[in-house]
């Protein structure tokens, strides 16, 4: 009997540690995700300005969006539409491929969000974020 | 004896069952260190630009000067 219970137990224990090892890490190294990244990082380089500037700011759904166009010199309004649409596009790629990459298209929206609450967190002093109905400056 | 093979199975079936959950559960904990990686890695904050670092350098230089007077 006490020979069953150990090898319950014993059973137990291995699922357990199979789990945690599952658990530990999220697959964030493929082809699709390192592409995404590097799109974003070359862009970053453009829309940083723009951020210390408080044309663009940070959504509270982990996205982009223009915050005040007129920071931005009318000629120039276009071009920050762009990048903003084009780092809107790679954000969502981004949360979907991961969702994907793991199995779980379904965790997409988590994602999003644990990203967003991120994205903020790293921000810099001076940079624009969304908070409630508003804009608020970090 | 026979009551605690009963309870040992039964929290045997409750492990197995959070383990099969949970895996289906968001991980949320791996998640936000995934965010940070790529986000460093986007924003590239690897090379000390990191936000909480920087309030720290002053306040080492504070120190250094005050044994002067």
């Amino acid at each position: 009997m006490k020979k069953l219970i150990l090898s319950l137990v014993l059973i137990v224990s291995m699922f357990a540690a199979n789990w945690v090892a599952a658990a530990a890490d999220l697959e964030v190294n493929t082809p699709a995700i390192a592409a995404l990244k590097a799109s974003m990082q070359a862009r970053h380089g453009q829309l940083s300005p723009h951020y210390s500037a408080g044309a663009i700011g940070l959504t509270k759904d982990g996205m982009v969006a223009v915050k005040d166009a007129t920071a931005v010199p009318l000629k120039d309004r276009g071009a920050l539409n762009g990048l903003v649409s084009a780092e809107n596009t790679d954000r969502a790629n981004l949360y979907k491929e991961i969702a994907t990459a793991n199995g779980h298209p379904e965790w997409q929206g988590d994602i999003q969000a644990t990203f967003a609450g991120r994205w903020i967190d790293k921000a810099q002093g001076g940079w624009y974020y969304q908070s409630g109905g508003g804009w608020v400056k970090k | 004896m026979k009551r605690l093979l009963v309870i040992s199975s039964l929290g045997a079936a409750a492990i197995l069952s959070a383990c099969v959950t949970i895996n289906i559960y968001f991980p949320a904990a791996a998640a936000e260190k995934a965010a940070d990686k790529i986000i460093e890695e986007v924003w590239q904050l690897k090379d000390g630009q990191d936000s909480s670092k920087e309030p720290a350098a002053p306040d080492a230089e504070k120190p250094a000067e005050t044994p002067a007077k």
